[in-house]
């Protein structure tokens, strides 16, 4: 079976963990990134912002290896990431989609379960329960654990995903609006969650809409605009007033939450 | 809709070996049953007892021959068509698994969706022009040959943007049995007499073709899909999360895909070249199964060739004997069971969608 070819320790998380180099994707003939560098390091949550439109999503996909490259590259570890079996790709990085199907009823644990299938006839296969149970407990969904995922609300499907890569136990992690479903609280426990990862060493990419939650959880933000990275680095210095106002073209004001120090973003109504 | 699954308790890794080895017991029974009654029913009624006692003798473990021409009538007419059975059986069922996992659509069946035509179409072609060109082989390979250039279409022209719309299918289904349904009559404009009467009965679906070189020329195929089909089990549980996700897991999906489109080929070929077309066992036994055991292939795919191959064996029985002694093609008897089966599935897809659109 193909999926026991050849087992390899991914090892460390290495620095970068992954990165892209004057990338350029072109869809549909229009080019969607033009030109971009970026570097994710593990330890890290980096997020991407930025307006509809803006190509978070086609840099997500980049860093998964769905896309192939107009020009530039994309690394995993260092190597070209089609350089790689995707058996291999599969023990470091984790994509979670943004959207939530299952074609048949599965249950919540089986669909956990799949997340383990990169570690099957690995060492790390004898860990599966473990994982399991603990990536159920991290997106507090394992009182679905019995449920056909067909069943499940949005919001519920979203954290039984999440609970999926969170077992997949990858050194990249890579989210496309991991909150986009989610009611305030869970918005919260993704943010905290991204926090635990990159705490084991993880490297985080989350595409987020919500400027505040980028803010108060992310170690570094990229603001995307039009294909390319308007600014890059800590929110509190990417939270710019007049920049955000700019590529959103919808006037804010930022302000310094006094608990947190985080930057809020309020548009100017 | 799922009421049957959420009422389920959790499912610990007892349940999930208990339940499906509950069915493979029940299975294997309803399959041993089957071929016992049958065996014994027909003009020349032969009993239980003396079929297991001829079986012993020619296994060397004792017991004797049936008296007379039972002998003869049991393995020479009763035991080929019988085998044929569990073989087309349990290829059609296996098939209909493999294909719903891969489309990740509930109405893939390699009837509907035309493959069995488009296999027939080699069949038929085989015997229209008289090819001996492999000698008992022949039928097999040219419905094999039909078969994967049809899969290969189907699947091509089916897909968009790594998804399959249930319209798109069902669709692409009409359209491949319209080309299939012309081009066998086509080859039935060019035949003799002889020829028409051949593949008119074949083109019904019946077992009564059945002799042990036939079987032999559909044993290869069958045996290979029915070895092949478990080893992709695991992968068509990561394929229900969809292609992307699938692949985000480290499956290699567009090599599995070809693999999958030569494994369903075979496997029709196997259960069209000698029996016909017998629709619908592909497309309600796994479902079924589904609903009893849960989605997972690692249990469906055996349990979908155990209970294809019971059901065909019963359902042959039944078209053999209703009517005795004139006998009911056995590919009309299920359809008639089937349809209905197939309007519930149809109208209760549409609802869960909110429509085709």
């Amino acid at each position: 079976m193909r999926l026991r070819a050849r087992p390899d320790a991914p090892g460390p998380v290495p620095d970068p963990a992954a990165a892209v180099r004057d990338l350029t994707v072109d869809l549909g003939g229009e080019p969607v990134l033009r030109g971009l560098d970026l570097e994710v390091r593990g330890g890290e949550v980096l997020s991407l912002v930025g307006p509809n439109g803006a190509g978070k999503s086609t840099l997500l996909s980049a860093l998964a290896g769905d896309l192939a490259p107009a020009s530039g590259e994309v690394e995993l570890w260092g190597r070209p990431i089609g350089d790689w079996h995707p058996a291999r790709v599969a023990r470091r990085r984790a994509v979670l989609p943004q959207a939530h199907r299952v074609s048949f009823p599965f249950t919540v644990a089986e669909v956990v379960a799949m997340g383990r299938a990169p570690w099957n006839g690995t060492p790390a296969a004898g860990e599966d329960a473990e994982r399991i149970a603990e990536a159920l407990a991290l997106a507090e969904a394992e009182s679905l654990a019995g449920r056909a995922f067909t069943s499940l609300s949005g919001g519920e499907q979203a954290r039984v995903m999440l609970a999926r890569i969170i077992a997949q136990q990858a050194g990249l992690v890579l989210l496309d609006e991991p909150t986009a479903a989610l009611d305030l609280r869970h918005q919260e426990m993704v943010g905290r969650l991204c926090r635990e990862l990159a705490e084991r060493g993880s490297a985080v990419v989350a595409v987020l809409h919500d400027l505040d939650l980028a803010g108060a959880y992310s170690d570094r933000c990229a603001l995307m605009d039009r294909g390319r990275i308007a600014a890059c680095g800590k929110p509190v210095e990417v939270f710019d007033a007049e920049r955000i106002g700019e590529v959103y073209r919808q006037p804010v004001k930022v302000e310094t939450d006094p608990d947190t120090g985080a930057p809020r973003v309020t548009p100017v109504r | 809709m799922t009421a049957t699954v959420e009422a389920a308790p959790e499912a610990g890794p007892l349940k999930r070996l208990a339940v499906p080895s509950a069915i493979a017991a029940l299975l294997v029974a309803v399959l041993g049953i089957g071929v016992l009654t049958s065996g014994a029913t027909g003009a020349f009624p032969i009993s239980a007892g003396d079929i297991l006692s001829s079986i012993g003798h020619r296994l060397g473990l004792g017991g004797a021959p049936v008296e007379g021409t039972g002998e003869s009538v049991l393995w020479n007419i009763r035991f080929p068509r019988i085998v044929l059975g569990v073989l087309v059986g349990a290829c059609l069922a296996c098939a209909g698994t493999l294909m719903q996992g891969m489309f990740g659509n509930p109405l893939a069946d390699p009837g509907i969706i035309g493959v069995s035509s488009g296999a027939a179409v080699g069949a038929v072609a085989s015997i229209a022009f008289g090819l001996v060109f492999a000698g008992n082989w022949t039928i097999s390979a040219c419905a094999f040959i039909a078969g994967l250039i049809t899969v290969t279409i189907v699947y091509l022209l089916s897909r968009s943007n790594g998804r399959t719309e249930v319209v798109t299918l069902v669709l692409t289904g009409i359209a491949v049995n319209g080309l299939a349904g012309a081009l066998i009559g086509l080859f039935i404009f060019f035949a003799d007499n002889d020829e028409i009467t051949a593949i008119t009965f074949w083109q019904m679906g019946s077992l009564s073709q059945a002799t042990w070189p036939k079987i032999l020329a559909v044993l290869p195929p069958a045996a290979l899909g029915l070895l092949l089909a478990p080893r992709y089990a695991r992968r068509l549980d990561l394929l229900a999360l969809g292609e992307r996700p699938a692949r985000h897991l480290g499956v290699d999906v567009e090599r599995m895909r070809i693999d999958l489109i030569v494994i369903v080929a075979l496997l029709t070929a196997a259960a069209v070249a000698v029996s016909g077309v017998i629709g619908f066992i592909g497309l309600v036994v796994p479902h079924l199964l589904r609903m009893a055991a849960g989605p997972g292939h690692r249990a469906l795919i055996p349990l979908s060739a155990m209970a294809g191959a019971a059901v065909l064996v019963w359902a042959d029985l039944a078209a053999r004997t209703v009517a005795a002694p004139a006998e009911i093609p056995l590919g009309v008897l299920t359809a008639l069971v089937g349809s209905p089966f197939f309007f519930w599935l149809l109208r209760r897809t549409r609802r869960r969608q909110g429509g085709w659109a």
